[in-house]
Protein backbone atom coordinates (compact mmCIF):
# COMPACT_ATOMS: atom_id res chain seq x y z
CA UNK A 1 0.00 0.00 0.00
CA UNK A 2 0.98 3.28 -1.17
CA UNK A 3 1.01 6.04 1.80
CA UNK A 4 2.85 8.77 0.07
CA UNK A 5 3.42 9.68 -3.59
CA UNK A 6 5.03 12.21 -5.42
CA UNK A 7 4.65 11.94 -9.42
CA UNK A 8 6.58 14.35 -11.16
CA UNK A 9 6.32 17.34 -8.82
CA UNK A 10 7.81 20.26 -9.24
CA UNK A 11 7.79 23.42 -7.56
CA UNK A 12 8.39 26.89 -8.35
CA UNK A 13 9.08 29.98 -6.10
CA UNK A 14 9.07 32.77 -8.31
CA UNK A 15 12.28 31.97 -10.53
CA UNK A 16 13.93 29.42 -8.40
CA UNK A 17 12.92 25.72 -9.25
CA UNK A 18 13.09 24.45 -6.17
CA UNK A 19 11.93 20.71 -7.12
CA UNK A 20 12.55 19.73 -10.83
CA UNK A 21 9.60 16.29 -11.62
CA UNK A 22 10.43 14.35 -8.69
CA UNK A 23 9.15 10.57 -8.33
CA UNK A 24 8.65 9.50 -5.03
CA UNK A 25 6.66 6.62 -3.47
CA UNK A 26 6.66 5.49 -0.46
CA UNK A 27 5.24 2.24 1.09
CA UNK A 28 3.42 1.27 4.22
CA UNK A 29 6.48 -0.26 6.53
CA UNK A 30 8.62 1.76 4.98
CA UNK A 31 11.71 3.61 6.57
CA UNK A 32 12.75 5.75 3.80
CA UNK A 33 15.80 8.55 4.63
CA UNK A 34 15.31 11.82 2.61
CA UNK A 35 19.26 13.15 1.89
CA UNK A 36 20.85 15.78 0.32
CA UNK A 37 22.68 18.98 1.17
CA UNK A 38 21.07 22.64 1.92
CA UNK A 39 18.64 23.56 -0.45
CA UNK A 40 18.36 20.56 -2.40
CA UNK A 41 14.63 20.73 -1.83
CA UNK A 42 13.93 18.37 0.67
CA UNK A 43 11.80 20.88 2.68
CA UNK A 44 9.86 21.14 -0.41
CA UNK A 45 9.07 18.15 -1.38
CA UNK A 46 8.57 17.31 2.44
CA UNK A 47 6.06 20.72 2.43
CA UNK A 48 4.64 19.31 -0.34
CA UNK A 49 3.50 16.33 0.84
CA UNK A 50 2.22 17.49 4.11
CA UNK A 51 -0.08 19.79 2.68
CA UNK A 52 1.96 23.02 3.09
CA UNK A 53 2.54 23.52 -0.51
CA UNK A 54 1.21 22.26 -3.56
CA UNK A 55 2.71 21.60 -6.41
CA UNK A 56 3.28 24.44 -9.18
CA UNK A 57 3.33 20.98 -11.73
CA UNK A 58 2.80 17.09 -11.00
CA UNK A 59 0.72 15.21 -8.29
CA UNK A 60 1.52 15.06 -4.81
CA UNK A 61 -0.56 12.28 -2.65
CA UNK A 62 -1.05 10.97 1.06
CA UNK A 63 -2.67 7.81 1.71
CA UNK A 64 -4.36 8.54 -1.69
CA UNK A 65 -5.69 11.67 -1.16
CA UNK A 66 -4.76 15.22 -1.83
CA UNK A 67 -2.32 16.08 1.47
CA UNK A 68 -4.11 19.80 1.45
CA UNK A 69 -7.37 17.74 2.78
CA UNK A 70 -7.43 17.78 6.57
CA UNK A 71 -9.07 14.24 6.34
CA UNK A 72 -5.78 13.22 4.54
CA UNK A 73 -3.57 14.45 7.00
CA UNK A 74 -5.63 12.23 9.75
CA UNK A 75 -3.05 9.26 10.01
CA UNK A 76 0.06 11.32 9.50
CA UNK A 77 2.41 12.75 12.15
CA UNK A 78 4.65 15.83 11.49
CA UNK A 79 7.52 17.25 13.98
CA UNK A 80 7.35 21.54 14.34
CA UNK A 81 10.68 23.17 13.51
CA UNK A 82 11.94 22.61 17.43
CA UNK A 83 12.15 26.92 17.42
CA UNK A 84 8.75 26.99 16.77
CA UNK A 85 7.06 25.55 19.72
CA UNK A 86 5.23 27.93 21.53
CA UNK A 87 7.00 29.34 24.72
CA UNK A 88 4.11 30.13 27.18
CA UNK A 89 2.66 26.96 26.70
CA UNK A 90 3.65 23.60 28.96
CA UNK A 91 4.88 20.56 27.97
CA UNK A 92 1.22 18.55 28.62
CA UNK A 93 -0.75 21.45 27.38
CA UNK A 94 1.24 21.92 24.06
CA UNK A 95 0.63 17.55 23.60
CA UNK A 96 -3.04 18.30 24.78
CA UNK A 97 -3.51 20.70 22.20
CA UNK A 98 -2.31 18.38 19.60
CA UNK A 99 -3.88 15.89 20.60
CA UNK A 100 -7.18 17.52 20.36
CA UNK A 101 -6.95 16.79 16.72
CA UNK A 102 -6.91 13.26 16.99
CA UNK A 103 -9.79 10.88 17.46
CA UNK A 104 -7.84 8.31 19.43
CA UNK A 105 -4.47 10.17 20.36
CA UNK A 106 -1.89 8.32 22.77
CA UNK A 107 -2.51 8.91 26.52
CA UNK A 108 0.19 12.17 27.41
CA UNK A 109 1.71 10.00 30.10
CA UNK A 110 2.47 7.37 27.66
CA UNK A 111 4.07 9.51 25.24
CA UNK A 112 5.76 11.65 27.97
CA UNK A 113 6.96 8.76 29.39
CA UNK A 114 8.53 7.27 25.79
CA UNK A 115 10.36 10.11 25.02
CA UNK A 116 11.34 10.79 28.39
CA UNK A 117 9.46 14.02 29.17
CA UNK A 118 8.00 13.16 32.00
CA UNK A 119 9.79 15.49 34.68
CA UNK A 120 9.12 18.55 32.24
CA UNK A 121 5.43 17.89 31.57
CA UNK A 122 4.44 21.40 33.95
CA UNK A 123 7.73 23.40 32.65
CA UNK A 124 6.87 25.77 29.64
CA UNK A 125 8.40 25.14 26.50
CA UNK A 126 10.08 28.30 26.62
CA UNK A 127 12.51 27.06 29.24
CA UNK A 128 13.61 23.50 28.05
CA UNK A 129 16.89 22.80 26.73
CA UNK A 130 17.79 22.48 23.22
CA UNK A 131 17.37 18.52 23.59
CA UNK A 132 14.27 18.80 25.61
CA UNK A 133 12.54 21.35 23.34
CA UNK A 134 13.70 18.43 20.37
CA UNK A 135 12.11 15.36 21.82
CA UNK A 136 9.00 17.16 22.50
CA UNK A 137 8.80 18.56 18.77
CA UNK A 138 9.17 15.25 17.84
CA UNK A 139 6.95 13.27 20.35
CA UNK A 140 3.97 15.96 18.52
CA UNK A 141 4.22 13.67 15.35
CA UNK A 142 3.19 10.63 17.34
CA UNK A 143 0.54 12.05 19.28
CA UNK A 144 -2.06 10.59 16.82
CA UNK A 145 -1.16 7.05 16.71
CA UNK A 146 -0.24 8.13 12.88
CA UNK A 147 0.76 5.46 10.33
CA UNK A 148 2.82 7.62 8.11
CA UNK A 149 5.26 9.98 10.13
CA UNK A 150 7.43 12.70 8.16
CA UNK A 151 10.39 14.22 10.12
CA UNK A 152 12.17 17.00 8.94
CA UNK A 153 15.80 17.07 9.84
CA UNK A 154 15.17 15.48 13.53
CA UNK A 155 18.25 15.57 15.21
CA UNK A 156 19.71 18.44 13.55
CA UNK A 157 21.97 19.67 16.62
CA UNK A 158 21.07 17.36 18.88
CA UNK A 159 23.90 15.85 20.88
CA UNK A 160 24.63 11.98 20.73
CA UNK A 161 23.19 10.81 23.51
CA UNK A 162 20.03 12.80 22.59
CA UNK A 163 20.29 11.64 19.01
CA UNK A 164 20.13 7.84 19.89
CA UNK A 165 17.54 8.36 22.28
CA UNK A 166 15.47 9.76 19.57
CA UNK A 167 16.87 7.05 16.77
CA UNK A 168 14.95 4.36 19.13
CA UNK A 169 12.03 6.23 19.47
CA UNK A 170 12.20 6.13 15.48
CA UNK A 171 13.29 2.18 15.14
CA UNK A 172 10.86 1.47 17.34
CA UNK A 173 7.71 3.22 15.79
CA UNK A 174 8.90 1.50 12.65
CA UNK A 175 9.18 -1.81 14.23
CA UNK A 176 5.43 -1.84 15.03
CA UNK A 177 4.48 -1.27 11.48
CA UNK A 178 4.80 2.43 11.03
CA UNK A 179 6.57 3.88 8.08
CA UNK A 180 8.74 6.92 8.42
CA UNK A 181 10.13 9.04 6.03
CA UNK A 182 13.06 11.35 7.08
CA UNK A 183 14.85 13.99 5.98
CA UNK A 184 18.78 14.46 6.70
CA UNK A 185 21.69 15.97 5.69
CA UNK A 186 23.77 13.46 7.86
CA UNK A 187 24.50 10.26 5.84
CA UNK A 188 25.42 8.73 9.07
CA UNK A 189 21.38 9.76 10.52
CA UNK A 190 20.23 7.87 7.46
CA UNK A 191 22.74 5.21 7.75
CA UNK A 192 21.60 4.05 11.18
CA UNK A 193 17.75 4.36 10.77
CA UNK A 194 16.62 4.14 6.58
CA UNK A 195 16.46 1.01 4.60
CA UNK A 196 16.11 2.70 1.60
CA UNK A 197 17.79 6.08 0.74
CA UNK A 198 16.55 9.08 -1.74
CA UNK A 199 19.02 11.39 -2.69
CA UNK A 200 17.64 15.04 -3.69
CA UNK A 201 19.95 17.51 -5.32
CA UNK A 202 19.49 21.13 -6.50
CA UNK A 203 15.65 19.56 -7.15
CA UNK A 204 15.87 16.12 -8.73
CA UNK A 205 16.41 12.73 -7.09
CA UNK A 206 19.86 11.56 -8.05
CA UNK A 207 19.41 8.44 -6.64
CA UNK A 208 16.91 5.92 -4.77
CA UNK A 209 18.22 3.00 -3.79
CA UNK A 210 19.32 0.97 -0.76
CA UNK A 211 21.71 2.23 1.97
CA UNK A 212 24.62 0.25 0.96
CA UNK A 213 24.27 1.52 -2.82
CA UNK A 214 24.32 4.70 -1.84
CA UNK A 215 27.43 4.38 0.84
CA UNK A 216 29.49 3.47 -2.33
CA UNK A 217 28.75 6.06 -4.05
CA UNK A 218 29.47 8.45 -1.24
CA UNK A 219 32.76 6.93 -0.45
CA UNK A 220 33.89 8.57 -3.58
CA UNK A 221 37.17 10.71 -2.49
CA UNK A 222 38.42 13.76 -4.16
CA UNK A 223 42.45 13.49 -5.06
CA UNK A 224 43.67 17.28 -5.79
CA UNK A 225 47.34 17.73 -6.88
CA UNK A 226 49.15 20.05 -9.25
CA UNK A 227 50.60 18.24 -12.44
CA UNK A 228 51.37 19.75 -15.88
CA UNK A 229 50.52 16.45 -17.87
CA UNK A 230 48.13 13.65 -16.69
CA UNK A 231 47.84 10.34 -18.21
CA UNK A 232 44.36 8.96 -18.29
CA UNK A 233 43.98 6.83 -15.28
CA UNK A 234 41.75 4.18 -14.90
CA UNK A 235 39.34 4.87 -11.34
CA UNK A 236 38.60 8.50 -11.78
CA UNK A 237 35.04 9.24 -12.28
CA UNK A 238 35.52 13.22 -12.43
CA UNK A 239 38.10 15.20 -13.87
CA UNK A 240 38.34 19.45 -13.19
CA UNK A 241 40.71 21.55 -13.32
CA UNK A 242 40.56 25.25 -10.80
CA UNK A 243 43.50 27.45 -10.66
CA UNK A 244 46.49 25.27 -11.83
CA UNK A 245 45.06 22.20 -9.57
CA UNK A 246 43.31 19.13 -10.99
CA UNK A 247 40.94 17.43 -8.97
CA UNK A 248 40.22 13.41 -9.64
CA UNK A 249 37.18 12.33 -7.84
CA UNK A 250 37.58 8.62 -7.63
CA UNK A 251 35.99 5.83 -5.53
CA UNK A 252 39.27 4.18 -4.56
CA UNK A 253 41.93 6.82 -3.40
CA UNK A 254 44.98 4.82 -2.46
CA UNK A 255 44.39 2.55 -6.10
CA UNK A 256 44.96 6.05 -7.95
CA UNK A 257 47.74 7.66 -5.71
CA UNK A 258 49.54 3.99 -6.65
CA UNK A 259 48.97 4.48 -10.14
CA UNK A 260 49.97 7.46 -10.19
CA UNK A 261 53.38 7.16 -8.56
CA UNK A 262 53.73 4.05 -10.79
CA UNK A 263 53.13 6.58 -14.53
CA UNK A 264 55.88 8.39 -12.95
CA UNK A 265 53.77 11.70 -12.85
CA UNK A 266 55.58 14.62 -11.57
CA UNK A 267 52.67 16.23 -8.94
CA UNK A 268 52.88 18.28 -6.51
CA UNK A 269 51.16 18.98 -3.56
CA UNK A 270 49.15 15.89 -2.68
CA UNK A 271 46.00 16.07 -1.46
CA UNK A 272 42.94 13.93 -0.78
CA UNK A 273 40.09 14.47 1.09
CA UNK A 274 36.10 13.20 1.45
CA UNK A 275 34.01 14.74 -1.26
CA UNK A 276 30.66 16.02 0.16
CA UNK A 277 27.30 14.21 -0.96
CA UNK A 278 26.65 16.77 -3.32
CA UNK A 279 29.84 16.81 -5.19
CA UNK A 280 29.76 13.11 -5.19
CA UNK A 281 26.49 12.65 -6.70
CA UNK A 282 26.92 15.32 -9.33
CA UNK A 283 30.12 14.25 -10.54
CA UNK A 284 28.21 10.96 -10.59
CA UNK A 285 25.15 12.25 -12.54
CA UNK A 286 26.99 14.73 -14.49
CA UNK A 287 28.85 13.87 -17.45
CA UNK A 288 32.41 15.49 -17.78
CA UNK A 289 33.74 18.04 -15.43
CA UNK A 290 32.00 18.39 -12.41
CA UNK A 291 30.62 21.73 -10.50
CA UNK A 292 33.72 23.82 -10.17
CA UNK A 293 31.97 26.78 -8.68
CA UNK A 294 30.65 25.00 -5.80
CA UNK A 295 34.00 23.10 -5.29
CA UNK A 296 35.57 25.41 -2.79
CA UNK A 297 32.91 25.97 -0.77
CA UNK A 298 32.61 22.30 0.23
CA UNK A 299 36.06 22.21 1.08
CA UNK A 300 35.83 24.57 3.44
CA UNK A 301 32.94 22.78 5.04
CA UNK A 302 34.80 19.93 4.89
CA UNK A 303 37.80 21.36 6.78
CA UNK A 304 35.41 22.82 9.57
CA UNK A 305 34.37 19.97 10.13
CA UNK A 306 34.84 17.62 12.97
CA UNK A 307 37.87 15.91 12.86
CA UNK A 308 37.87 11.27 12.87
CA UNK A 309 36.73 8.87 10.92
CA UNK A 310 36.83 9.92 6.75
CA UNK A 311 33.10 9.28 6.54
CA UNK A 312 32.42 11.57 9.63
CA UNK A 313 33.94 14.43 7.72
CA UNK A 314 32.33 13.64 4.65
CA UNK A 315 28.73 13.59 6.66
CA UNK A 316 29.32 16.94 8.24
CA UNK A 317 30.57 18.55 4.80
CA UNK A 318 27.73 17.53 3.51
CA UNK A 319 25.48 19.77 5.76
CA UNK A 320 27.09 22.57 3.67
CA UNK A 321 29.00 24.18 5.95
CA UNK A 322 25.67 25.30 8.40
CA UNK A 323 26.71 25.32 11.88
CA UNK A 324 24.75 22.81 13.51
CA UNK A 325 24.93 23.64 17.40
CA UNK B 1 -16.79 23.38 16.46
CA UNK B 2 -15.01 21.67 19.27
CA UNK B 3 -11.56 22.51 17.94
CA UNK B 4 -12.34 26.31 17.59
CA UNK B 5 -12.97 25.90 21.14
CA UNK B 6 -9.49 24.24 21.66
CA UNK B 7 -7.72 26.63 19.47
CA UNK B 8 -9.17 29.41 21.31
CA UNK B 9 -8.41 28.20 24.48
CA UNK B 10 -5.10 27.48 23.99
CA UNK B 11 -4.39 31.19 22.27
CA UNK B 12 -5.84 32.46 25.46
CA UNK B 13 -3.31 31.01 27.33
CA UNK B 14 -0.58 31.63 25.45
CA UNK B 15 -1.87 35.71 25.88
CA UNK B 16 -2.74 35.36 29.46
CA UNK B 17 0.80 33.92 30.37
CA UNK B 18 2.59 37.19 29.01
CA UNK B 19 -0.49 39.93 29.28
CA UNK B 20 1.46 42.36 27.81
CA UNK B 21 -0.95 43.26 25.21
CA UNK B 22 -4.26 43.03 27.77
CA UNK B 23 -2.80 45.47 29.94
CA UNK B 24 -1.95 47.59 26.76
CA UNK B 25 -5.18 47.58 25.81
CA UNK B 26 -6.85 48.22 28.75
CA UNK B 27 -4.62 51.11 30.55
CA UNK B 28 -5.70 53.64 27.96
CA UNK B 29 -9.19 54.32 28.63
CA UNK B 30 -8.57 53.19 32.30
CA UNK B 31 -6.21 55.74 32.84
CA UNK B 32 -8.49 58.39 31.15
CA UNK B 33 -11.10 57.55 33.16
CA UNK B 34 -9.41 57.88 36.05
CA UNK B 35 -7.80 61.43 35.02
CA UNK B 36 -10.60 62.93 33.16
CA UNK B 37 -13.66 61.40 33.23
CA UNK B 38 -14.06 60.85 37.27
CA UNK B 39 -12.72 64.25 38.18
CA UNK B 40 -14.54 66.38 35.58
CA UNK B 41 -17.98 64.26 34.26
CA UNK B 42 -18.11 61.77 37.69
CA UNK B 43 -21.19 63.23 39.60
CA UNK B 44 -23.20 63.79 36.23
CA UNK B 45 -24.96 60.88 35.70
CA UNK B 46 -25.74 61.33 31.70
CA UNK B 47 -22.24 62.47 31.21
CA UNK B 48 -20.50 60.08 33.28
CA UNK B 49 -22.55 57.25 31.47
CA UNK B 50 -21.99 58.39 28.08
CA UNK B 51 -18.05 58.94 29.06
CA UNK B 52 -17.66 55.05 30.76
CA UNK B 53 -19.28 54.03 27.06
CA UNK B 54 -16.74 56.14 24.89
CA UNK B 55 -13.69 54.74 27.02
CA UNK B 56 -15.58 51.36 26.37
CA UNK B 57 -15.21 51.91 22.63
CA UNK B 58 -11.77 52.76 22.91
CA UNK B 59 -10.64 49.72 25.51
CA UNK B 60 -12.36 47.87 22.47
CA UNK B 61 -10.64 49.70 19.35
CA UNK B 62 -7.22 49.27 21.28
CA UNK B 63 -7.66 45.62 22.31
CA UNK B 64 -8.48 45.00 18.61
CA UNK B 65 -6.45 46.79 16.80
CA UNK B 66 -3.16 45.66 18.59
CA UNK B 67 -3.94 41.78 19.65
CA UNK B 68 -5.17 41.02 16.06
CA UNK B 69 -2.52 43.55 14.30
CA UNK B 70 0.31 42.76 16.45
CA UNK B 71 -0.78 39.31 17.14
CA UNK B 72 -1.17 38.19 13.89
CA UNK B 73 1.87 39.43 11.91
CA UNK B 74 3.65 37.76 14.90
CA UNK B 75 2.10 34.53 14.25
CA UNK B 76 2.65 34.46 10.98
CA UNK B 77 6.98 34.73 11.66
CA UNK B 78 6.68 31.72 14.09
CA UNK B 79 7.25 28.18 12.87
CA UNK B 80 4.38 26.78 14.91
CA UNK B 81 1.51 28.14 12.97
CA UNK B 82 2.71 26.05 10.03
CA UNK B 83 2.60 23.31 12.01
CA UNK B 84 -0.47 23.61 13.41
CA UNK B 85 -1.36 23.49 9.66
CA UNK B 86 -0.53 19.75 9.12
CA UNK B 87 -2.53 18.66 11.59
CA UNK B 88 -5.91 17.42 10.35
CA UNK B 89 -7.97 20.86 10.51
CA UNK B 90 -8.50 23.46 8.25
CA UNK B 91 -6.98 26.90 8.73
CA UNK B 92 -10.99 27.35 9.74
CA UNK B 93 -10.58 26.67 13.05
CA UNK B 94 -7.50 28.23 13.92
CA UNK B 95 -8.71 31.79 12.40
CA UNK B 96 -12.05 31.25 14.39
CA UNK B 97 -10.21 30.17 17.40
CA UNK B 98 -8.40 33.13 17.46
CA UNK B 99 -11.67 35.49 16.92
CA UNK B 100 -13.01 33.87 19.90
CA UNK B 101 -10.37 34.42 21.99
CA UNK B 102 -10.58 38.31 21.05
CA UNK B 103 -13.46 38.47 22.28
CA UNK B 104 -12.66 37.39 25.45
CA UNK B 105 -10.05 39.72 25.91
CA UNK B 106 -11.88 42.52 24.36
CA UNK B 107 -14.32 41.54 27.03
CA UNK B 108 -11.34 41.81 29.76
CA UNK B 109 -9.89 44.55 28.63
CA UNK B 110 -12.76 47.18 29.18
CA UNK B 111 -13.59 45.42 32.80
CA UNK B 112 -11.62 48.56 34.40
CA UNK B 113 -13.08 51.08 32.71
CA UNK B 114 -16.34 49.85 33.96
CA UNK B 115 -15.53 49.20 37.45
CA UNK B 116 -13.97 52.57 37.78
CA UNK B 117 -17.32 53.70 36.26
CA UNK B 118 -18.98 52.32 38.80
CA UNK B 119 -17.18 52.62 41.93
CA UNK B 120 -16.14 56.26 41.19
CA UNK B 121 -18.48 58.00 39.08
CA UNK B 122 -22.38 58.79 38.79
CA UNK B 123 -22.75 56.57 35.49
CA UNK B 124 -25.80 54.88 35.81
CA UNK B 125 -27.03 51.87 33.67
CA UNK B 126 -30.30 50.20 33.29
CA UNK B 127 -30.05 45.93 33.17
CA UNK B 128 -31.30 46.50 29.59
CA UNK B 129 -29.12 49.09 28.94
CA UNK B 130 -25.89 47.31 30.24
CA UNK B 131 -27.34 43.86 28.09
CA UNK B 132 -27.41 46.06 25.36
CA UNK B 133 -24.08 47.67 25.78
CA UNK B 134 -22.55 44.24 26.29
CA UNK B 135 -23.94 42.81 23.00
CA UNK B 136 -22.95 46.63 21.16
CA UNK B 137 -19.23 45.66 22.10
CA UNK B 138 -19.51 42.79 20.30
CA UNK B 139 -20.79 44.52 17.36
CA UNK B 140 -18.47 47.27 17.10
CA UNK B 141 -15.70 45.06 17.63
CA UNK B 142 -16.09 43.78 14.20
CA UNK B 143 -14.37 46.90 12.00
CA UNK B 144 -11.79 46.94 14.22
CA UNK B 145 -11.19 43.46 14.31
CA UNK B 146 -11.39 43.50 10.95
CA UNK B 147 -8.95 46.65 10.57
CA UNK B 148 -6.60 44.19 13.20
CA UNK B 149 -6.94 41.32 10.51
CA UNK B 150 -5.81 44.05 7.89
CA UNK B 151 -2.55 45.12 9.50
CA UNK B 152 -1.63 41.65 11.22
CA UNK B 153 -1.67 39.96 7.50
CA UNK B 154 -0.47 42.68 5.43
CA UNK B 155 2.45 43.87 7.45
CA UNK B 156 5.36 42.12 8.80
CA UNK B 157 5.15 42.28 12.66
CA UNK B 158 7.68 45.18 13.27
CA UNK B 159 5.93 47.21 10.72
CA UNK B 160 2.37 46.16 12.09
CA UNK B 161 3.06 47.22 15.85
CA UNK B 162 4.11 50.94 14.56
CA UNK B 163 0.79 51.18 12.09
CA UNK B 164 -1.23 49.96 15.16
CA UNK B 165 -0.16 52.68 17.57
CA UNK B 166 0.02 55.15 14.72
CA UNK B 167 -3.61 54.20 13.96
CA UNK B 168 -5.34 53.79 17.25
CA UNK B 169 -4.73 57.49 18.58
CA UNK B 170 -6.34 59.52 15.45
CA UNK B 171 -8.66 56.94 15.56
CA UNK B 172 -9.40 57.75 19.45
CA UNK B 173 -9.28 61.34 19.06
CA UNK B 174 -10.64 62.32 15.79
CA UNK B 175 -14.01 60.00 16.65
CA UNK B 176 -14.60 62.32 19.77
CA UNK B 177 -14.30 59.36 21.97
CA UNK B 178 -12.48 61.71 24.27
CA UNK B 179 -14.92 64.49 24.48
CA UNK B 180 -18.58 64.16 26.02
CA UNK B 181 -21.30 63.49 22.83
CA UNK B 182 -21.69 67.16 21.06
CA UNK B 183 -19.05 68.76 22.85
CA UNK B 184 -15.85 68.19 20.71
CA UNK B 185 -13.41 70.68 19.61
CA UNK B 186 -14.71 71.46 15.45
CA UNK B 187 -12.80 70.25 13.34
CA UNK B 188 -13.22 66.87 15.05
CA UNK B 189 -16.71 67.52 14.85
CA UNK B 190 -16.00 67.79 11.43
CA UNK B 191 -14.31 64.72 10.66
CA UNK B 192 -16.02 62.41 13.59
CA UNK B 193 -18.66 61.08 11.02
CA UNK B 194 -16.24 59.91 8.72
CA UNK B 195 -14.17 57.70 10.92
CA UNK B 196 -15.67 54.13 12.62
CA UNK B 197 -14.74 55.16 15.74
CA UNK B 198 -17.36 57.60 15.54
CA UNK B 199 -20.29 55.18 14.62
CA UNK B 200 -19.11 52.70 17.07
CA UNK B 201 -19.48 55.03 20.07
CA UNK B 202 -23.11 56.60 18.40
CA UNK B 203 -24.34 52.59 19.05
CA UNK B 204 -22.51 51.90 22.63
CA UNK B 205 -24.42 55.53 23.40
CA UNK B 206 -27.99 54.55 21.99
CA UNK B 207 -27.56 51.19 23.88
CA UNK B 208 -26.72 52.66 27.26
CA UNK B 209 -28.83 55.91 27.19
CA UNK B 210 -31.64 58.51 25.29
CA UNK B 211 -28.85 58.79 22.27
CA UNK B 212 -30.30 59.12 18.90
CA UNK B 213 -27.15 58.03 16.73
CA UNK B 214 -26.39 60.23 13.73
CA UNK B 215 -27.30 58.68 10.28
CA UNK B 216 -24.28 59.81 8.71
CA UNK B 217 -21.67 58.10 10.99
CA UNK B 218 -23.37 54.85 11.04
CA UNK B 219 -23.91 55.05 7.61
CA UNK B 220 -19.84 55.41 7.34
CA UNK B 221 -19.36 52.99 10.20
CA UNK B 222 -21.00 50.24 7.31
CA UNK B 223 -19.06 51.97 4.97
CA UNK B 224 -15.83 51.04 6.77
CA UNK B 225 -16.95 47.78 7.60
CA UNK B 226 -17.62 46.49 3.68
CA UNK B 227 -13.73 48.33 2.99
CA UNK B 228 -12.09 46.98 5.84
CA UNK B 229 -13.69 43.45 5.19
CA UNK B 230 -12.09 43.60 1.42
CA UNK B 231 -9.30 44.67 2.73
CA UNK B 232 -8.12 41.81 5.74
CA UNK B 233 -9.98 39.75 3.12
CA UNK B 234 -7.38 40.59 0.32
CA UNK B 235 -4.85 40.29 2.92
CA UNK B 236 -5.60 36.97 4.07
CA UNK B 237 -5.43 35.45 0.63
CA UNK B 238 -2.45 36.92 -0.11
CA UNK B 239 -0.73 35.93 3.01
CA UNK B 240 -2.12 32.43 1.79
CA UNK B 241 -0.73 32.66 -1.33
CA UNK B 242 2.72 33.61 -0.10
CA UNK B 243 3.12 30.69 2.61
CA UNK B 244 0.91 27.91 1.77
CA UNK B 245 0.20 27.68 -1.93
Amino acid sequence: MILAHADQATRRYGDVLALDRVDLTVHAGELVGLLGPNGAGKSTLINMLVGLRRPTAGRVELFGGDPRQPAARRQLGVTPQETGLPGTLRVGEVIDFVAAHFPDPVPRAELLDRFGLTDQVRRQTGGLSGGQRRRLAVALAFVGRPRLVILDEPTTGLDVEARHTLWEAIRSFHADGGTVLLSSHYLEEVEALAQRVVVLGQGRVLADDTVDAIRGIVGVRRVSLTADDLPTLPGVVATERTDGRTHLLTTDADQLVRDLVTAGVAFRELEVRPTSLEEAFLAITTTGTGPAGTTTSTATGAAAGPAGAARTTATSAAAGGRPTA
Amino acid sequence: MPLTLVHARYQLLEIIRIPVAVVGSAFFPAAAMLFFVVPFAGDDPTGATYATAAMVTFAVMSANIFQYGIGVAEDRDQPWNPYTRTLPAGPGPRLAGRILAGLVLTYLSMLPVVIIATVATAARVTPVGLLLGALTVAVVSVPFTLLGLAIGYSLPSKAAIVVAQVIFFPLAFGGGLLSAPGDAPGFIQVIAPFLPTRGAVELMWAAVGDWRPDPLALTMLGVWIVLLAAVSGWAYRRDEGRRFS
